[in-house]
């Protein structure tokens, strides 16, 4: 039997509320919580390039707990979540630029665009799985990718589209120091939404149907409506996400949104634990800092005089690619549950020894 | 006495798959407040009657009427909010889920929170509606006796456990029929005893109408009401336990012997 909870010896909890708390143990959630707080007073510390990556992660990290969703918890699967990315940041700077909507109403109000959007381009997922579904988003991918090149009154066609910065009670959020604040908050705020979401009804459905849809149907669960929200939800993150990257980069084109992008962020979700709240976000981290570790690590080298500098420093992009795919399949082989079960795994150990189980 | 209320009325269904006919013209019903037990030998059709009821499979002619409302044509998942609940005979619990979310989602047609107003958990009562079903769920889990398992994975737990949590399961849809496929296969002497308990005291202090499909002889002709035997997909007999048990189409249906009588009756 494994247990599903790592309570330590003698925390009892004596009601059902604190028995359904999102963190395991009062420590951690102080830990969060903490840490949340210490963040606040990152820009006030931290050069202008440790911000960008948090930024970078959280807009990325919100969308890759949308892809974690749908295919880690429904049990489904998308090819086309950069494009929803895409979708959600054009959409928002459409909603700006054109109807003179403000910014930090249209970033929700693009969510709920892209939401649709994916429901729509879900739509396949009420008949089809596994590859088939695959191959199906896929198509998503490419047709919402040429209709950005095409649809000039929405995406600017091939000269993008200008996104205006996040301004809220006159306040602009147009630096790196300012825009920290509204990345934090999203990124918080939506992982909350998330684990609540887990924890509550229809996020208990999209599991049931994930592992045994046959008897999840019995149980009154409509397989459709719920295959189809999963892709909504899904949706809904990844626009979020879009959003905030198109209002924080003040600058949309459709150059980056390619399957590359929708591949990478299926690399977030396993290599942080499909299935798991936590797993999406460490996913990410680690795939945003791969790179930069990489770009380090050959500096260093490259600084050493082992080898001649020009070409080392030309191959770099190579090696990014590379070191991500070999990540992936290190994984798959030796940690196919992700950081998240590692990250278990380490505190099991702490919590039993000297023993090993 | 006055005549015992029809929950469930089962007429002429039929369900072919191809040239395969798995069930003819079955007919039956099931009184509120019944256990009612369906043998029969392997490939008998017993398992296929049962889909037809919970909605897996649509038959192909007959009328299933549960609470006077027509069933056919329903969804699977529509038939929950109607008091229909249900085991597997190979089990079918979520597998990664700990049992106790296994047994909430059993809950599912009764919570009302959803996308949208559950993650706003604090502020939208979905906090106050998740505890008080979890306390509903809590007193199935003590009335199962699973209370130590309850934060264990459902795949990782033992045969004879799973095969109670499903039970729990079903019992969370709040149904007036329960329909059991097999609940007591694989099972060894004092857990067959502990199921009959359960599945006694649903029936009695739960108030729920019972259909299950056994095999072992003891335990349908110890609790059941009533009997129904299937063989080849027709119902060759139905009555009284003992009245089953000195049938003597039922005795040949199972010794595998050619029943001649019966062919000329229903040819």
């Amino acid at each position: 039997m494994i247990a599903l909870s790592m309570r330590p010896c003698g925390d009892f909890r004596t009601t059902y509320k604190a028995d359904t708390q999102i963190f395991e143990t009062s420590t951690i959630r102080g830990v969060t919580i903490a840490s949340i707080i210490a963040l606040c007073f990152a820009p006030l510390v931290l050069d202008a390039y440790y911000l960008t990556l948090f930024i970078q992660i959280s807009y990325l990290a919100i969308a890759a707990l949308g892809l974690n969703i749908l295919v880690g918890f429904t049990g489904q699967i998308s090819l086309g979540h950069g494009a929803f990315f895409g979708f959600g940041a054009f959409a928002s700077a459409w909603f700006t630029n054109t109807f003179a909507v403000p910014v930090w109403i249209s970033i929700p109000l693009a969510g709920c665009f892209t939401m649709a959007v994916g429901m729509l381009f879900g739509l396949p997922a009420a008949r089809i799985k596994g590859l088939y579904l695959a191959i199906a988003t896929l198509a998503a991918q490419f047709i919402i990718e040429d209709f950005f090149a095409r649809a000039e009154w929405f995406s600017g066609g091939a000269y993008g589209a200008a996104a205006e910065s996040v301004s809220l009670f006159g306040h602009t959020f147009d630096s790196d120091e300012s825009f920290f604040y509204v990345a934090l908050f999203s990124l918080v705020f939506m992982y909350i939404w998330g684990s609540n979401l887990m924890r509550s009804r229809d996020g208990r459905a999209f599991v049931a149907v994930r592992d045994h849809y046959l008897s999840a149907e019995i149980m009154g669960i409509n397989l459709t409506w719920y295959r189809l929200l999963s892709f909504g939800v899904s949706s809904f993150y990844a626009g979020i996400g879009g959003a905030l990257y198109g209002h924080y980069l003040g600058f949309v084109s459709a150059e980056g949104f390619t399957l590359m992008m929708s591949v990478q962020f299926l690399a977030m979700i396993i290599i942080g634990g499909l299935g798991s709240v936590q797993g999406a976000l460490l996913g990410t981290i680690f795939i945003v800092l791969l790179p930069e570790v990489l770009e380090g690590l050959v500096g260093m080298i490259a600084g050493s005089g082992l080898v001649e500098q020009g070409s080392l420093m030309e191959s770099l992009s190579y090696f990014k690619e590379m070191a991500i795919g070999l990540v992936i399949i290190l994984f798959l082989i030796f940690e196919p549950d992700g950081l998240a079960h590692r990250w278990k795994q380490i505190k099991a150990y702490w919590k039993y020894y000297p023993f090993a189980y | 006495m006055s005549s015992p209320e029809k929950l469930l009325s089962i007429s002429k269904v039929s369900l072919a798959f191809g040239g395969v006919k798995a069930l003819t013209d079955v007919n039956f019903h099931v009184n509120k407040g019944e256990i009612f037990s369906i043998i029969g030998p392997n490939g008998a059709g017993k398992t296929s009657m049962l889909n037809c009821i919970s909605g897996r499979y649509q038959p192909n002619q007959g009328s299933i009427t549960f609470k006077g409302k027509e069933m056919l044509g329903m969804k699977p998942n529509e038939r929950s909010d109607l008091g229909l609940g249900r085991t597997f005979q190979n089990l079918a619990l979520f597998g990664h889920m700990s049992v106790l979310d296994n047994i909430m989602v059993g809950r599912h047609h009764l919570l009302k929170n959803n996308f949208a107003t559950g993650p706003l958990y604090w502020f939208s009562g979905a906090q106050k509606e998740e505890l008080e079903h979890r306390r509903a769920v809590e007193d199935i889990i003590d009335f199962l006796e699973i209370s130590h398992i309850r934060k264990s994975q459902a795949g990782t737990l033992s045969y004879g456990l799973r095969k109670r949590v499903e039970l729990a399961r079903a019992v969370a849809l709040k149904p007036d029929l329960i329909l059991l496929d097999e609940p007591m296969a694989g099972m060894n002497q004092e857990e067959k005893e502990d199921m009959a308990r359960y599945i006694l005291d649903l029936n009695e202090e739960w108030g729920m109408t019972v259909i299950m499909i056994e095999h072992d002889m003891g335990v349908v002709m110890g609790i059941s009401n009533r009997v129904m035997v299937l063989d080849f997909g027709r119902k060759i007999a139905e009555g009284l336990p003992d009245e089953i048990m000195a049938n003597e189409h039922v005795k040949k249906a199972y010794l595998g012997e050619e029943d001649e009588l019966l062919m000329e009756e229903t040819a």
